[in-house]
């Protein structure tokens, strides 16, 4: 034992979890973000491409999409954004009642948003095969579920976790803070497609 | 049992005990079930680099086959048909099953060694992307053995591959190529961004970062940035043709140049994806073989940076045939022509370096020259084409094949044989033979050069690409024959390169840790590197430590779970030690899932709806955390 290498630092007082940009979690959440909002910004880019094809947009004869299930769902995705940061805080000090409770709020939230988008799809007034627009009319509200299905799950997942023992491990508080800003990118990224499906349609002559 | 009680290394716990116990911690599990389980990322870049060695062989073979339809005027041995298949699966094959996953392939072998890490990041979604991979690559090449393989061309352009002239089902099978490469692409991305900005050795500050690393993270960044368009492009071209959108259908005022500017959104970046990796080897080889570091590393830096940047403002140059508005063409042929100050600073960066050192003409350093003088030609028949006048006569000739096969094979494959040649005693724990080495060397460099210099004279005599045959009496035929002679010979010097391969590994020299004296971390780990790496976690004080005796060691990792060290990412200080996830089944089952889901969607649009369920479970249970064990500490999520 005496060709010991003569160590400069011991790492054992080095912690094992942590939040934000410390973690390894938060990274790859924030990479998989990167990808996905690369995805919107070019379906966006395709939905102009397309509209400069058009005299008029939505073309004639079509009507734009009715306003009240979209609006209905913009409305309970920004207030979903209140449990949501409670959620996120709960975790952070470790309180795992209220993080318990919080995601099965989330959850039952996600399952009415599920419900609303229904309804959008049923009010866009156009079907994906009548026309450019009508495809990339469907083309963003279908990538835009398959996020709210995606966090929706995880979310799901999540909270039967933290019913378990495991729910005690801090590493899973780490989780349920990047679940929490993943559903801030979900909805921050529905801002511009809201507007793009209901309202642009109607400000464009 | 409380924290002060585990086993950690340091200096009561060293040398073969500590081996021993972390080679029991490290190891995998015999068995098929444990090489399918496996998350080492040592054993999933190797895997990555054979199955990308086979994808090359089959697209090489294709391209002896065109060669020899090709050789002589006017012949039919192979209709034309076929040939757009060959050429298709040719291009397919080279781009997305070999170019991008090779280089995949050895930054996910070596990056952790590079930085002095345990593990990559996320470990089991690395071993998930491999099997992704490998789906898609099976699924393009026994469709192509059942005669539906695709032959629209490997940028499958609408209207030719939509719905109305693309009948059957080749293109679906193009386009599901693609999602699944995309997906693979873009979890091994994540994987080492993560890996380079969070797991560097103590000290590995930024400016101290082997340049490999450096194109590495810039490389994986572009994945992260290009590859969800031509994802979005091919997923608009399957509803197209599955489910009746309009995206690309002009009767319906969609665009097919849509497809284009969505394909070269992606294909152009694709070029530095893959070049890239290769300005990683270079510097890497060049430094060791001339004794010195890399001459200006800050302006290396900043030149693979601004290629990065540069690479997404240049597509529309593969569209000026299309007919684009007047500063459209002046833009891109600037943003194309600014492309080379990086490149060119670079190339005078390693020639001063040569200049500065003392080089040493081993096999690696000589790939290195060869990819010099080949990239440079390349080079300039590029800012050639930038201009539009120039482009809009050589457009699809024989001239661009000549440009972009020297650029992608003298700018990417010629450096990736001298990085294989320099790692593989990393790899294998043997060198490669020298003498059989330079033989296939000379014989490459060669013989490449006469295969791909005539046709830049066949492509200003007018000859088209993607076209089966050529008529007798243009001028045509002793270029063409030229071209076909020197592709078997490249065809040659691979097959001595593979055979140095493997022979060597039972035949070549022990070469122990650190055979070419180099500076870097991957040589302080003994060849080939034990399961867990680094017995401690090495901690540095220079960009190549092993030279200026810069290096020391940290203690305190655990011993009986996996674990590493996590730092921050511009001054590496230590912040995390962060459990390595166990081996798991799981990734593969995901893997299998989601192709049930892909295959079976090019049949039913149902297909992703059903599919979705055994997917779900297997990701569930992919990430569910294994059960507790009385520890004091948590082990794995």
């Amino acid at each position: 034992m005496s060709d010991a290498p003569t160590f400069e630092r011991d790492l054992a007082d080095v912690p094992t979890s942590a939040f934000g940009a410390r973690s390894l979690t938060w990274w790859g959440v924030i990479a998989f973000m990167a990808i996905e909002a690369t995805g919107f910004a070019l379906a966006i880019a395709a939905y102009f491409f397309l509209m400069a094809h058009e005299h008029s947009w939505p073309p004639e004869p079509w009507l734009p999409p009715d306003l009240l299930a979209g609006s209905l769902f913009t409305a309970v995705i920004l207030l979903s954004e209140v449990p949501n940061t409670l959620a996120k805080r709960a975790a952070e000090k470790h309180d795992l009642p209220a993080v318990r409770q919080l995601l099965i709020l989330m959850a039952v939230i996600g399952a009415v948003l599920l419900v609303l988008r229904g309804f959008e799809f049923n009010s866009l007034n156009v079907r994906w095969t009548d026309n450019a627009y009508g495809s990339v009319m469907w083309l963003l509200l279908f990538l835009h579920t398959t996020h709210i299905a995606t966090d929706w799950a995880d979310t799901l997942v999540l909270a039967a976790l933290m019913h378990t023992r495991e729910g005690e491990e801090d590493r899973r508080f780490t989780d349920t803070s990047e679940n929490s800003l993943y559903w801030r990118f979900v909805w921050l990224t529905w801002l511009p497609i809201y507007l793009l499906l209901y309202w642009v349609p109607r400000w464009v002559p | 049992m409380s924290a002060a009680e585990l086993a950690r290394d340091g200096p009561a716990l060293h040398g073969p005990e500590l081996a021993a116990r972390l080679e029991r911690t490290w190891s995998r599990d015999p068995g098929l079930l444990g090489w399918l389980a496996t998350v080492d990322h040592k054993e999933i870049g190797r895997r990555y680099l054979v199955t990308a060695f086979v994808f090359l062989a089959l697209a090489g073979v294709l391209a002896l086959a065109m060669r020899v339809q090709l050789a002589r005027p006017d012949q039919n041995i192979i209709g034309a048909a076929r040939y757009n298949e060959i050429f298709t699966m040719h291009g397919t094959t080279m781009m997305f099953l070999f170019a991008v996953p090779v280089m995949d392939a050895v930054a996910i072998y070596l990056i952790p060694l590079m930085l002095g890490s345990r593990a990559t990041s996320f470990a089991r979604l690395n071993a998930f992307s491999y099997y992704v991979y490998l789906a898609g690559g099976l699924l393009l090449w026994i469709a192509f053995v059942l005669n539906v393989g695709p032959d629209v061309g490997w940028f499958a352009y609408v209207p030719l591959s939509g719905p109305e002239y693309g009948v059957g089902k080749r293109a679906d099978i193009w386009a599901q190529m693609v999602t699944f490469t995309e997906v693979a692409a873009l979890s091994v991305a994540v994987v080492l961004t993560a890996t380079i900005l969070k797991q560097r050795a103590p000290g590995m500050s930024l400016d101290r970062m082997p340049l490999f690393a450096w194109a590495i993270l810039v490389t994986s960044l572009m994945v992260i940035f290009s590859m969800p368009s031509v994802a979005l492009a091919s997923g608009m071209l399957l509803s197209d043709r599955l489910v009746g959108t309009q995206f690309y259908n002009p009767t319906e005022n969609g665009d097919a140049l849509l497809w284009q500017h969505l394909f070269w959104f992606f294909g152009h970046p694709e070029v530095y994806i893959i070049f890239l990796p290769a300005v990683g080897f270079v510097s890497e080889i060049t430094a060791t073989f001339c004794r010195r570091p890399v001459f200006a590393y800050p302006v290396m830096v900043m030149a693979v940076v601004s290629i990065g940047l540069l690479a997404f403002g240049l597509w529309v140059h593969h569209m000026f045939a299309t007919g684009l508005p007047r500063v459209g063409y002046s833009f891109y042929t600037a943003a194309s022509m600014a492309v080379a100050i990086p490149t060119g600073i670079q190339i005078f960066c390693w020639i001063t370096t040569i200049w500065l050192g003392r080089p040493r003409f081993a096999v690696p350093f000589l790939y290195v020259l060869a990819f010099i003088v080949t990239f440079v030609i390349g080079g300039l028949t590029g800012v050639m084409v930038a201009s539009v006048p120039l482009d809009l006569q050589l457009h699809d000739s024989y001239f661009i094949v000549a440009h972009f096969h020297y650029v992608l094979i003298g700018g990417a494959v010629f450096p990736l044989l001298g990085a294989i040649t320099y790692w593989y005693p990393k790899v294998t724990g043997r060198l490669m033979s020298e003498r059989l080495g330079k033989v296939s060397f000379w014989l490459l460099f060669g013989s490449f050069q006469l295969t791909f210099f005539p046709m830049h004279l066949s492509g200003m005599l007018g000859m088209p690409r993607r076209v089966y045959t050529y008529p007798a009496g243009l001028g045509l035929e002793l270029p063409n024959l030229l071209s076909s002679i020197g592709a078997f010979l490249v065809a040659l010097a691979f097959v001595l390169f593979i055979a140095n391969v493997v022979l060597s590994l039972r035949r070549g020299a022990i070469a122990g840790p650190n055979p070419w004296d180099a500076g870097g971390l991957e040589w302080a780990t003994s060849s080939p590197p034990p399961s867990y790496n680094f017995a401690h976690v090495p901690s540095v004080g220079s960009a190549m430590p092993l030279w200026d005796g810069a290096l020391q060691w940290m203690s305190g990792l655990r011993v009986d779970e996996k674990e590493m060290l996590l730092t921050t990412v511009v001054s590496a200080r230590p912040v995390l030690r962060e459990p390595v996830p166990e081996p798991s089944i799981w990734p593969f089952i995901s893997a299998l899932a989601l192709t049930v889901m892909f295959v079976s969607s090019i049949f039913s649009p149902w297909a992703v709806l059903f599919g979705l369920l055994p997917l779900g479970i297997a990701l569930i249970a992919w990430f569910w955390p294994k059960q507790l064990e009385p520890t004091a500490e948590p082990v794995i999520e």
